[in-house]
C-alpha cells in the first residue's frame, strides 16, 4: 500500500437518538483499489455509505480527502469532491437513451441549446474505455437494457464524470452470473483506470473475486480491516457474524467484546 | 465505415454502430418497433385518413375548398391547447383547467380592449400573463404541496368557470372586432405569400436535415440512412404543397367575391410547433420535463431541481392556453362564459393522446398536437356538416378518447413487454 489513501474516515460516531450506529469507524479507500464494506443486515453499511455521500453527516470524527480535512454536509458537497454514489435501485430513467442518462443533469450545451455532438461522443468514449461491448447502441432506450447492461450504465456515468472515489451499493444483487460476471469485470477496470473502488456487498464470492481490501463491520464497529489475500472466506464468515476470527488482528480500536 | 467505428473495434466495443443500417434494415427495424407497441403518430395518421374517406363520403361539401379552409381555423384553437397541454402530460401530470385558462384570459384581454381601450398587443400580453400566474399557482400547489394536479386543476376548472362569469357578467359575451385578433383566425395570407411561406419552410426543414445529417456522419454520431432523412423531407414537402394548394383555391360560394389563402393561424401554429420542438427536444428544460416523466426520483438524484420544473411546466402550459383561449376568441369573434369549458379541455387531451403522448409521462412530442388535433377538429366538423344530434357528438368523442387512451395502455403494455423505448 505505497499509495497514499484517497479517503479516510477517522473515529466517525453516528446515531439516531439513543441508538448508536457507528462507533469509531475507520474506513481508508485507496486509489486504484476495491475496497468490500462488508457486514451483516444493521452492522451500520448503508448508514457508513450515507455518511461519506454527505447524506447524514456523522455525529463526529474526521473526513480526510487526499489526506486534507473536509466538511461534507450534503450530497453536494461529496460530488464536487468526486465522490460518487450508484445506488442499488440505480435510478436511470428508462424513457431516455444512454448518452441522456448518463449527462443528466449536467448535460453540455452548446449556447443555448444541447450539444449531442460533444455528449455522445464522451458517452461512446467511456464506454469503450472501460471496454463495455453488450449495448447495441449508445441511442439505445434504457428500457431496452437487461438489468446488467442498466448497472453498466450506472457505473460508466461515474467513470464518465472523472469521479474519484464510486460507492456502489450492492451493484451485483439482481443479477444473474453472466451479468455479475460483467459487472465485476467493469469494477475492476474502473479500479485501474485509478479510481478508489468501494464495494458493499453481501455476496462474499463477488468480494473474493476483486476485491483488494475487505472492511467488516460488525454491530456498528470495525471487526477487522484486512488484505483479500490475507484471509479466507470462513474468516470473514466468522468476522461478519461474530465480529471476530482467530487469527485476524482487530484493528486499533478493539471492536471484540460489544 | 468510419475510423471513428475502426477505434470502436479495437476497444471491444464493435457493436455500437454509428449508422442504424440501410433503408430496408430501418424499415424492417421501424415495422418491428411498431408491432412491439412503440406506434407514434401512425394509429392517428391512419385514422385522419380513415375520417377524411367516412366524412368525404357522407357528405359531398366535407372536402370543399371551403370546409378544408374552415377545419384549419376551426383545429387552430384545439391544437394550439394540445401542444400547451403535452408538457404538462410529458411529466406524467394533467391539467384539467387550461381550456377555461385560457377562456379567462382571453376574456382579460377582450375585455381591456374593449372597456379600457387598450392596445391589442397589450391585451394580449396581459393574457399570457394571467395564463402563466394561474400556471404558478397550480404548479405550486402541485410541487409544493403535493396535491395530485388532478383534484388541483379540477378545482381550478370550477374556480376559473366562476371567474369568467364574474368578469363578463351572467349570459353576456365580449365581442372581438379588433382587426388583428380578429384576423388571426380570419383573414388570410395572399396566394404569393402563401406559396413563398411554403417554400421557404420546406427549403429550411431540408437544408437543416441534411445539415444534421451530414455532421452526424462526418462527427461519427449515430444517424439514420440518408434514404430516411430524404423520406422525411419529400414527406413533408408534400404535404406542406399539398395544404397550401388547397387553401389558395378560390373557396368563395359567391362569384363576385372571391376567397383563397392560407390563414394566418396556421403560420401560428407552424411558429409554435417550432418553437415547442427546439423546446422539448434540444434545451436542457425539455430533457429534465421527460427525465421527470420517465423517473422523478433519478432526476432527483441527479440534481435536478424538480419542483422548479414542475411550476414552470404548468406556468408554460397555461400561457399556451392562454395563446388558445385567443385564438378561439378569434374564430368565434367573442369571448363568451363559456369560452373554453364543456369538452374543450378533453378534446386537447384526446388530442394529444391520439397524436401518440403517453398519459402515463415521459413519452410524446409537440408534432403529436398537429394530428391529433386535426383528428378532434376532423371529427367536430364532419359531425357538424351530417347535422347529427347533439348527444351523437358527445358519445363520438367520449368513444374516440376512450379508444386513444386504450392504444396508449395497450402500446405501453407491449413495449414493456418487449423491452422496446
Amino acid at each position: 500500500m505505497s499509495d497514499a489513501p484517497l479517503l479516510a474516515l477517522r473515529g466517525i460516531n453516528k446515531s439516531f437518538g439513543v441508538v448508536n450506529v457507528l462507533y469509531d469507524v475507520d474506513l481508508t479507500i485507496y486509489p486504484g483499489q476495491v475496497t468490500a464494506l462488508v457486514g451483516d443486515n444493521g452492522a451500520g453499511k448503508s448508514t457508513l455509505v450515507k455518511a461519506i455521500a454527505g447524506i447524514y453527516p456523522a455525529d463526529s470524527g474526521d473526513y480526510l480527502f487526499e489526506g486534507k480535512p473536509v466538511s461534507v454536509h450534503s450530497p453536494k458537497d461529496a460530488a464536487a469532491l468526486g465522490i460518487e454514489v450508484v445506488y442499488q435501485d440505480l435510478a436511470l430513467c428508462e424513457n431516455l437513451d444512454i448518452v441522456e442518462n448518463m449527462f443528466l443533469g449536467r448535460e453540455k450545451k452548446n449556447g443555448l441549446f444541447l450539444d449531442e455532438t460533444t455528449m455522445e461522443s464522451s458517452a461512446r468514449e467511456v464506454l469503450a474505455s472501460l471496454s463495455v461491448r453488450t449495448v447495441k447502441s449508445v441511442r439505445q432506450s434504457v428500457s431496452s437494457l437487461s438489468g446488467g447492461q442498466r448497472q453498466t450504465v450506472a457505473i460508466a456515468k461515474s467513470a464518465l464524470w472523472k469521479s474519484k472515489v464510486v460507492l456502489l451499493d450492492e451493484p451485483t444483487a439482481a443479477l444473474g452470473v453472466a451479468q455479475t460476471r460483467q459487472v465485476l469485470d467493469l469494477v475492476r477496470r474502473l479500479a485501474d483506470q485509478g479510481v478508489g473502488v468501494l464495494l458493499i456487498s453481501h455476496n462474499l464470492t463477488d468480494v473474493f473475486e476483486v476485491a483488494d481490501r475487505i472492511t467488516a463491520l460488525y454491530l456498528g464497529r470495525v471487526a477487522a480491516d484486512v488484505a483479500v489475500k490475507d484471509v479466507t472466506s470462513t474468516q470473514v464468515v466468522e468476522l461478519i457474524t461474530t465480529g471476530h476470527s482467530d487469527g485476524i488482528a482487530a484493528p486499533s480500536t478493539p471492536a471484540a467484546s460489544v | 465505415m468510419t475510423d471513428i467505428t475502426t477505434d470502436a473495434d479495437e476497444a471491444g466495443f464493435a457493436s455500437d454502430l454509428t449508422q442504424s443500417n440501410t433503408l430496408g434494415e430501418s424499415i424492417r427495424a421501424y415495422v418491428s418497433r411498431v408491432r412491439g407497441g412503440d406506434m407514434g403518430a401512425l394509429p392517428s395518421i391512419f385514422g385522419l385518413v380513415v375520417l377524411f374517406i367516412v366524412f368525404g363520403i357522407a357528405n359531398d361539401r366535407f372536402l370543399s375548398n371551403l370546409n378544408m379552409a374552415n377545419l384549419a381555423a376551426q383545429s387552430g384553437s384545439i391544437i394550439i391547447l394540445t401542444m400547451a397541454i403535452i408538457p404538462v402530460l410529458l411529466l406524467g401530470e394533467i391539467d384539467l383547467s387550461a381550456g377555461v385558462a385560457g377562456g379567462v384570459s382571453a376574456c382579460v384581454m377582450g375585455l381591456l380592449i374593449v372597456k379600457h381601450d387598450q392596445q391589442w398587443w397589450i391585451a394580449v400580453l396581459a393574457a399570457l400573463v394571467t395564463g402563466a400566474v394561474i400556471g404558478f399557482v397550480i404548479g405550486v400547489l402541485v410541487a409544493k404541496l403535493g396535491i395530485p394536479s388532478f383534484v388541483v386543476t379540477l378545482a381550478f376548472f370550477l374556480g376559473l368557470q366562476g371567474a369568467t362569469l364574474k368578469l363578463i357578467g351572467e349570459g353576456g359575451s365580449v365581442r372581438i372586432d379588433q382587426p388583428v385578433i380578429s384576423g388571426i383566425a380570419n383573414n388570410n395570407m395572399s396566394v404569393m405569400w402563401g406559396w413563398i411561406s411554403a417554400i421557404a419552410v420546406i427549403v429550411v426543414f431540408a437544408a437543416l436535415r441534411l445539415l444534421r445529417h451530414r455532421r452526424k456522419v462526418s462527427q461519427g454520431l449515430q444517424h439514420q440512412p440518408f434514404a430516411v432523412v430524404v423520406a422525411q423531407v419529400v414527406a413533408l414537402a408534400a404535404a406542406v404543397l399539398v395544404v397550401t394548394d388547397v387553401l389558395n383555391q378560390n373557396r368563395s360560394v359567391n362569384v363576385n367575391f372571391p376567397i383563397s389563402g392560407v390563414p394566418y393561424v396556421i403560420p401560428v401554429i407552424v411558429v409554435l410547433l417550432v418553437v415547442w420542438t427546439l423546446i422539448l427536444s434540444r434545451t436542457t428544460w425539455g430533457r429534465h420535463v421527460y427525465a421527470i416523466g420517465g423517473n422523478a426520483e433519478a432526476a432527483r438524484r441527479a440534481g435536478i431541481n424538480v419542483d422548479l420544473v414542475r411550476i414552470s411546466v404548468f406556468m408554460a402550459c397555461t400561457a399556451m392556453a392562454a395563446i388558445s383561449g385567443i385564438v378561439e376568441a378569434s374564430y368565434g369573434g367573442k369571448v363568451s362564459t363559456t369560452s373554453g369549458g364543456g369538452n374543450t379541455l378533453l378534446y386537447a387531451v384526446g388530442a394529444a393522446v391520439i397524436g401518440g403522448t403517453s398519459l402515463f409521462g415521459g413519452r410524446g412530442k409537440a408534432s403529436n398536437a398537429i394530428v391529433g388535433g386535426l383528428v378532434i377538429a376532423t371529427i367536430v366538423n364532419g359531425l357538424g356538416l351530417l347535422a347529427q344530434a347533439a348527444y351523437l357528438n358527445y358519445v363520438v368523442n367520449g368513444v374516440v378518447l376512450l379508444l386513444a387512451a386504450s392504444v396508449d395502455a395497450i402500446s405501453r403494455r407491449r413495449r414493456s413487454a418487449t423491452g422496446l423505448g
